[in-house]
């Protein structure tokens, strides 16, 4: 098959649809390596766009490649956890085995391997992507195995299929892990109480969003349903939103290999509510080996009658569509997500007007996370009175956690909504005694960083509301590389739309840099919490306004982590004024002292 | 027109629909801005347009006026974010004044005299991004895109061609596409007489064969400082 064929195939599939551009260059990209300019061309030409929107999304996504970047493209999650399971030393044995820089393809185009933000591993990493396909627990032998047959281009579906086991890890169920349901249950529930009833248990239920943000999922289902389609072809929709990329989340990932079932059916019940045909499902492209027992899965939802027309032999119609993602952070935000849906670089849209009135393809759309999906079940299920006796009063029901760090049990823990982090901690054995806990980093890089004097504090919207991580850091871990491990995630993945984030993250990873770098002064903290202000007001979106969250906390809790790394107390250069000089002394031939920057400072500069 | 918001204490009256940024700029109230232009819908990301609006941080191109917002604009705390602003602008691209065609036509230069904005402050970046001299009439040089996106609403919206695209992501990577194969200007169907050929607030998009024309310390915000030719904008 020619290249042009293939294309040809792939835009035939597709229909030629420019709203499944991120499908198209995906799938055209696992056939052809990259895609190149007449690729772009090809496609552009065929879905009806200007030439410079095709680019400008194959241009967004870190996993889509407008260059060749070799026969096997390996990919280290790089999230801090992976960092502390010793990820950064097996990077420089396989790059030095390879010899290879990281970043860089090598010179017969066979391989290049570079980091990438956290894969959704953190309970088995270190964990990387080879051609997108996740692998864990790498270990230094198989980092010399997996060298091997990179060497021999033996291809990545003949390498040992251990390598690409990704266990589930369930260490604590509840009330949703523990749901009992067959496939059918909670929908025939739904459908039998009409999508009135259905609305109003879920309003009864306290349901509230498990992405983090806690708004009432009731109400959104009411938004959405309220509002009128409009246009040529009204209709409403229901996303999910399965873009689970905050650092240190992964039970997703488990929500969707063990209970896809349930994510679908709360798909279907939100369907019924807000009056949508149609459902989509958005995978972060780091779970594309989840793709296919997906689509299987749907399939088998098809045969048994509970997707498609006449569900359980009443009226409702329903089905669902999985998009998958391309490796961008920001499209867990929901209207990013929309647009990357539609074919477009994954950029907050302006708000209002909201997704409940305008979203996907401008309807109605409710986009809801894949938790609190599953959790709509229960409340068809069994009922809201039934649902709300867990968790508080405010935070009803119950929360997976996943748990990765220091810690000797990582993995998923599902408790009622009111459990404290010291419970957690327990539980997980973040070793009291031992090496003390130092901190808790909850809700990813975007979220809170706790010490010891707040481990008391709850899960729970009123208190400690979170999207799920939880990654544990004992007393041997440095706080300080902790924050600019997430200074640096954040300069990635801004999506570059806004000054304040698009500069302004760069400008931090910069200066956590220099403090690394033994160049910081105190004139630098300032300039941080400076960066801090302007970031938080001013940013179009979440990723801006909270990109300093993480820098901000240590600072006040563990500022000695900062102070020990700095240099004078007045300013310090971000370069080495002495190194400078060295190209004159060398050409002068001096090196006395009086050639050195240090004997024109005064004093107490030089300790 | 009966209703009205405070503006730094002054009542600005607006029509429904208007945001904050129309009602000022129709009433002769300047607030700093860059991406924004009243023929083309608001874009909202450079952020300069940040103001106070019952005490939250918002963009005025892209809030809706309603009676009795009272909004915050040109009050130290938000100058002074706007200066930084601006200083993220400079630094993030080459933007060397003396030698730029743009100089007194430049709105980013313009309002950082407005804003009294004295250094860059932070480190440069200095990225190195290609000139674009294909085309027979009109020179790109990208070192001094501020990502505003007022070329791409302009070949869209006025010329209908499409022929930029923002793209790409986060500081190095973000870029305005042309739409051919080769990236070049020259093989599209633009041209100079297009509105987007006239639309760049920076010295990006520039006429060929014409320079210097004007003297510099003659030319337009030489004359007089950006926020008195706001009338410009509401006309």
């Amino acid at each position: 098959m020619s290249d042009t064929d293939t294309i040809d195939a792939v835009l035939d599939r597709h229909h030629g649809d420019g709203t499944r551009l991120m499908q198209i260059l995906r799938e055209t990209q696992e056939q052809l390596g990259w895609l190149a300019p007449a690729t772009l061309t090809r496609i552009a030409h065929a879905i009806g766009w200007p030439r410079a929107m095709v680019e400008g999304t194959a241009d967004f996504y870190s996993f889509f490649h407008t260059r060749p970047l070799g026969r096997y493209r390996v990919l280290w999650s790089d999230n801090i956890t992976d960092r502390m399971l010793g990820n950064t030393g097996l990077i420089d044995a396989m790059c030095k085995k390879l010899w290879l820089e990281p970043g860089r393809v090598s010179e017969d185009g066979l391989v290049s391997v570079d980091t990438t933000s956290c894969t959704g591993m953190g309970d088995q990493g270190p964990a990387l992507l080879v051609n997108y396909r996740a692998v864990t627990r790498m270990t230094a032998a198989r980092v010399g195995e997996m060298v091997g047959l990179i060497r021999n281009e033996t291809p990545v579906a003949e390498w040992p299929a251990e390598w690409f086991a990704v266990d589930d890890t369930i260490r604590r169920k509840d009330i949703l892990l523990d749901h009992g349901l067959v496939a059918g249950q909670a929908l025939a529930a739904a459908l039998e109480l009409g999508p009135e009833k259905m609305l109003a248990e879920i309003k009864a239920a306290r349901l509230r969003g498990r992405g983090g943000a806690g708004f009432g999922t009731g109400l959104k289902w009411d938004a959405c349903r309220n509002a009128e389609g409009h246009g040529a072809h009204p209709a409403h929709y229901v996303v999910c939103n399965a873009d689970e990329g905050e650092p240190g989340t992964f039970k997703d990932r488990v929500l969707l290999t063990s209970h896809a079932d349930l994510v679908f059916e709360g798909m279907s019940i939100a369907g019924l509510v807000v009056g949508a045909k149609k459902g989509l499902l958005y995978l972060r492209g780091e779970y594309r080996y989840l793709l296919d027992p997906l689509e299987s899965a749907l399939a088998a939802r098809r045969q048994a009658g509970l997707l498609g027309a006449d569900i359980l032999g009443t009226a409702f119609e329903f089905d669902i569509e999985i998009h998958l993602g391309a490796g961008a952070y920001i499209c867990g935000e929901e209207s990013a997500l929309i647009e990357s849906l539609e074919g477009k670089p994954g950029r907050p849209r302006i708000r209002p007007p909201f997704p409940v009135t305008h979203g996907y393809l401008d309807q109605p759309t409710t986009v809801n996370n894949v938790e609190t999906l599953a959790a709509s079940c229960l409340i068809a299920a069994h009922g809201s009175a039934w649902y709300a006796r867990h968790g508080t009063e405010k935070s009803t029901g119950s929360k997976l956690l996943s748990v990765s760090g220091d810690c000797e049990r990582p993995g998923i823990y599902e408790y009622p909504y009111g459990v404290t982090v010291r419970q957690v901690l327990e539980d997980c054995g973040a070793g009291f005694g031992k090496c003390d806990c130092q901190a808790v980093q909850i809700s990813g890089p975007s979220g809170l960083c706790l010490t010891a004097a707040e481990f008391d504090r709850r899960i729970a919207f009123e208190d400690i509301p979170t999207a799920g991580a939880f990654m544990v850091f004992d007393e041997s871990r440095d706080m300080f590389e902790v924050a600019r491990n997430f200074a640096h995630f954040f300069a990635h993945e801004s999506c570059g739309f806004c000054t304040p984030c698009r500069v302004g993250t760069t400008l931090v990873r910069n200066l956590m840099d220099k403090i690394a770098n033994r160049h910081g002064s105190p004139y630098d903290i300032d300039e941080l919490f400076k960066l801090h202000r302007l970031m938080q007001g001013a940013s179009h979106c979440g990723l801006g306004n909270s990109a300093c969250n993480p820098i901000f906390d240590t600072l006040n809790k563990f500022r000695p982590a900062y102070e020990r790394r700095l240099m004078s107390l007045d300013y310090e250069p971000a370069f080495d004024l002495d190194a400078a000089l060295s190209q004159a002394r060398q050409m002068t031939g001096r090196d006395d002292a009086a050639a050195h920057f240090s004997a024109h400072l005064p004093n107490e500069a030089e300790a | 027109m009966n209703d009205t918001f405070q503006l730094d204490g002054e009542d600005i009256p607006f029509a429904p629909g208007q945001t904050i940024m129309q009602a000022a700029t129709a009433h002769g109230v300047y607030i700093p801005h860059l991406c924004w232009h009243p023929d083309f819908s608001a874009h909202g990301s450079c952020k300069l347009c940040t103001v106070k609006i019952n005490g939250r941080f918002g963009s005025s191109c892209i809030t809706q006026a309603q009676p009795g917002l009272e909004v915050e604009n040109r009050s130290m705390e938000l100058d002074e974010k706007r200066r930084t602003l601006l200083q993220m602008l400079f630094v993030e691209g080459n933007h060397f004044c003396p030698s730029c065609e743009k100089s007194g036509n430049c709105r980013l230069q313009a309002t950082a005299y407005e804003l009294n904005m004295m250094s860059p402050h932070f480190d440069m970046f200095y990225p190195n991004r290609p000139v674009d001299a294909s085309h027979p009439d009109v020179l790109l040089d990208f070192n001094r895109c501020i990502m505003c996106s007022l070329c791409v609403a302009a070949s869209r919206d006025a010329d209908g061609k499409n022929v930029f695209y923002m793209g790409g992501r986060g500081l190095l990577g973000r870029r305005v596409h042309i739409s051919s194969e080769s990236g070049r200007l020259g093989d599209t169907d633009f041209a100079v007489t297009d509105r987007a050929a006239g639309i760049c607030p920076v010295g990006v998009i520039l006429p060929k064969r014409r320079g210097f024309a004007v003297p510099i310390g003659q030319r337009k915000y030489d004359l007089a400082p950006i926020g008195e030719h706001v009338a410009e904008d509401a006309s």
